[in-house]
């Protein structure tokens, strides 16, 4: 108990900010901040692992959370008939070329000893395969997007629950992983750090640009909900007994009826807000809790214990007969898969998917700032740093805005001294983030909660 | 007759954006190269850092705009960067002295430089943000075109007209000088030949007397200044706008590593490379087949390899495909 009072303390610390901003703001912006935390946690969850348990970088979040976003729509969308029957075939077909392609390149590949000829042999495979592949695919894509392109343009998905989407996600960007380990892994860490960044970039491109799969800029709105809607919750009487037994309080102070039923009215819509959102925090923690409990028994594995060698020493690993290389595609892998999950979760929770929004900055640096603030190693740490930067990050806007009121306050309101830096308010959270990892990585570079390994 | 009229249209389209977009990116490149050489990281803030002195560029040139000073057909900017570059090596130095010199001095690993440049890089965009706000500025002034695509069919007498923007000329002039002044500087000074020395082999420098504060100093310097002008040169031929330099960033990595990372002329070299690939491979070839080809064999198609949406996406796959094949680029990197 003693020995982990730091990390309680931490975690208590973070939940009182939580509650502060529920009674100083609304519980309504407390609960969207609590789950992003908690969508944030499981991001961190992943680069931690790759990061903390085997020393990887992956700047490549960004292009597994897309992809664990784009299961999310692939399996909760309601297949667009139309547009299957128009190109489906074709698709199907170049799909079945794609793996042709592959299996070909690999019997190459077994088959023939390193040579000149071979990688020219693998070179005209490939080009000739996407050759082939774009005259079979062409028609059918242009296809699918003249099928209703304001409403669909799509193939859609296969219309199951969204919840599925979750593990979906994960086999998705296990699967991207898997290639891009298998290229990408024996680089030095710099060049792994630059080779993931892009490559992210290519799979955003390909996420933008693909209309036929993805709507493309177009966004898909109105996914499926694993949580009740508003409008239906508001018309329940369940839940409107419930909403008036906990407010009882306050509305007997009404007395006059008319007043006391729209004042419920109101809390009723505030509650259904509220209850969705409690919904989806549910659903956050238990994923968040099983995860948890997984890496901490992964950490103090024998597995976990070699991953710590292999960081460590890698030479002398591989010395004492681990399978060094195997490893780190497999610890890569698990990683993304937990990205993946965090992408279609962040999807779930939005009820949209939207491709434009994948930015670096946001989706692999902020995790990154997370990891190392929170401390890598440490699955307790990344989880606080997920909710801390977070925290921060939503905030620093009102702490922002606070402190130029604050230092500008002998100034006219119509100054244009102030007008500017209220105006620039938003971007106080890049120079918080900076400034706060800068001073981390500096004067406590294992993080608020350092690694911390005991022996049991 | 219509084999020149082909060649001016892939001059037009391809050659001329091709070849001033190499250069910015040339510039960046080298930039990126000499802090990986020398202070040996991966600078994750080179887009912002460029964009920082674009920004103060962009301000000089307001104030300079404000005072009635202008340089005629030439835009203001010129006169601006010079004074920019003052302000942004104090800047890098400023940098230096308060984050990067701790871990270099404590010897920490590249990639917790390569963190911590990460730290830089969100507090200078946030600077450049809270200063000069992102939305897009254009801060061109002067004459906008040296050949008109009208004048030059009138003069020719072509289908095809062929337009070249001052700041195309400028760019690939400044950038010329630039590099050819950055190279003898590497190559015949005593003090560039002492940082491809530290370079090379930092423990023997060191005993053979460089002082290794001086060399980080310079090298902060030239990064400022190489900084700067690919940014502004950058900004005046496009826009400002910082997002975009932030996304710049990467197509400059690439060139960066594709010419071989820590080889100056290799990420010379790359960066034209990056930029003609990009362009080459997506640009529309119909045109150009219906010049050349009689009329039965023209294409109904476009002709296009990849669509432009795939722009970054290309040079980022070439990148990968080194890093592959060729982990040391295509000019063997690692000497500087």
């Amino acid at each position: 108990m003693r020995k982990n009072l730091n990390v309680i303390a931490a975690y208590t610390i973070m939940m009182g900010l939580i509650i502060l901003v529920g009674i100083f703001q609304s519980w309504n912006i407390a609960l969207s901040i609590f789950n992003l935390c908690l969508i944030s946690a499981v991001m961190t969850m992943g680069a931690n692992i790759q990061w903390g348990y085997a020393g990887l970088i992956n700047f490549g979040i960004m292009g597994y959370t897309a992809l664990g976003g784009l299961a999310a729509v692939l399996i909760s969308v309601d297949p667009v008939q139309e547009a299957w029957s128009a190109g489906g075939s074709n698709i199907l077909l170049s799909l079945l070329l794609i793996i042709g392609m592959v299996l070909a390149v690999r019997y190459v590949l077994k088959k023939y000893e390193k040579s000149k000829v071979r990688t020219y042999i693998i070179a005209t495979i490939i080009i000739a395969g996407i050759i082939i592949i774009r005259f079979v695919s062409e028609p059918g894509i242009e296809a699918i997007e003249e099928v209703n392109p304001a409403k669909t343009g799509f193939l859609g998905g296969f219309g199951l629950p969204i919840i599925f989407s979750w593990i979906v996600g994960a086999l998705f960007a296990g699967g991207l992983a898997f290639v891009i380990g298998k290229v990408a892994l024996g680089l030095r860490a710099d060049y792994l750090a630059i080779a993931t960044l892009l490559i992210s970039e290519i799979v955003i491109a390909i996420i933008k640009h693909e209309d036929w799969l993805t709507r493309g800029v177009k966004n898909v709105i109105g996914l499926k909900r694993p949580a009740p809607y508003e409008v239906n919750l508001q018309q329940t009487d369940w839940f409107i007994n419930l909403v008036e037994k906990f407010n009882l309080s306050k509305l007997n102070l009404i007395t006059d009826l008319t007043e006391r039923q729209a004042a419920l009215n109101q809390f009723v819509i505030e509650g259904s807000s509220i209850f969705v959102k409690l919904c989806y925090s549910g659903l956050f923690l238990i994923v968040v809790i099983i995860l948890l409990i997984l890496t901490q028994k992964a950490l103090y594995s024998p597995w976990g214990r070699m991953m710590r060698a292999i960081r460590d020493n890698e030479e002398a690993a591989n010395a004492m007969g681990k399978n060094v290389v195997k490893q780190h595609l497999l610890i890569f892998v698990l990683g993304s898969a937990i990205v993946g999950i965090a992408g279609a979760m962040l999807v779930t929770q939005d009820g949209l998917f939207t491709p434009g929004s994948y930015r670096p900055m946001r989706y692999t640096f902020l995790i990154w700032v997370m990891v190392i603030v929170g401390g890598s190693g440490n699955n307790f740490g990344a989880i606080l740093g997920g909710f801390v930067v977070w925290f921060l990050w939503i905030e620093s806007a009102p702490i922002g805005l606070y402190l130029v009121n604050l230092t500008t306050a002998g100034l006219a309101d119509t100054h244009f001294l102030k007008v500017h830096l209220i105006e620039s308010v938003p971007y106080f959270r890049f120079l918080m983030m900076g400034i706060g990892l800068l001073l981390i990585m500096r004067y406590r570079p294992k993080g608020i909660l350092p690694e911390k390994i005991e022996i049991k | 007759m219509d084999y020149i009229n082909a060649i001016v249209l892939l001059l037009n389209y391809i050659f001329v954006p091709a070849l001033a977009y190499g250069s910015q990116l040339a510039l960046g490149a080298i930039f990126v190269t000499l802090i990986y050489g020398i202070l040996r990281f991966a600078n994750f803030a080179t887009g912002d850092m460029m964009s920082f002195g674009t920004m103060v560029t962009i301000l000089f040139t307001w104030y300079f705009q404000s005072l009635g000073i202008s340089l005629g057909i030439l835009p203001t900017a010129l006169i601006a960067i010079p004074f920019a570059i003052i302000f942004m090596v104090g800047y890098m130095l400023l940098i230096d002295k308060f984050v990067f010199k701790y871990y270099r001095v404590s010897k920490s690993p590249p990639v917790q430089l390569a963190m911590v440049s990460i730290g830089v890089m969100f507090v200078t965009q946030a600077v450049v943000r809270i200063i000069i706000g992102p939305s897009d500025r254009r801060f061109f002034d002067g004459e906008k075109f040296l050949i008109k695509a009208g004048e030059f069919k009138e003069m020719t007498g072509l289908n095809e007209g062929l337009a070249i923007k001052s700041t195309q000329v400028i760019t690939i002039v400044v950038t010329l000088i630039l590099v050819s002044a950055l190279f003898w500087f590497l190559n015949k000074t005593k003090t560039g030949k002492s940082m491809r020395a530290y370079s090379d082999n930092e423990d023997l420098a060191l005993l053979s007397g460089i002082d290794p504060k001086k060399i980080v100093m310079i090298t902060w310097i030239i990064a400022g200044v190489l900084a700067t002008i690919g940014g502004a040169l950058y900004g005046l031929d496009k826009s400002f706008k910082p997002f975009t330099y932030f996304n710049n960033m990467l197509p400059i990595f690439a060139a960066a590593i594709v010419g071989g990372i820590g080889n100056p002329f290799g990420a010379f070299l790359g960066g034209y490379v990056i930029a003609f690939s990009e362009i080459l491979l997506t640009y529309a070839y119909k045109k150009f087949f219906m010049y050349l080809l009689p009329e039965s064999l023209e294409p109904n198609t476009l002709v296009q390899l990849l669509s432009t949406d795939y722009k970054f996406a290309v040079s980022f796959s070439i990148l990968v495909i080194v890093l592959l094949y060729r982990p040391s680029g295509i000019f063997k990197g690692k000497i500087l």
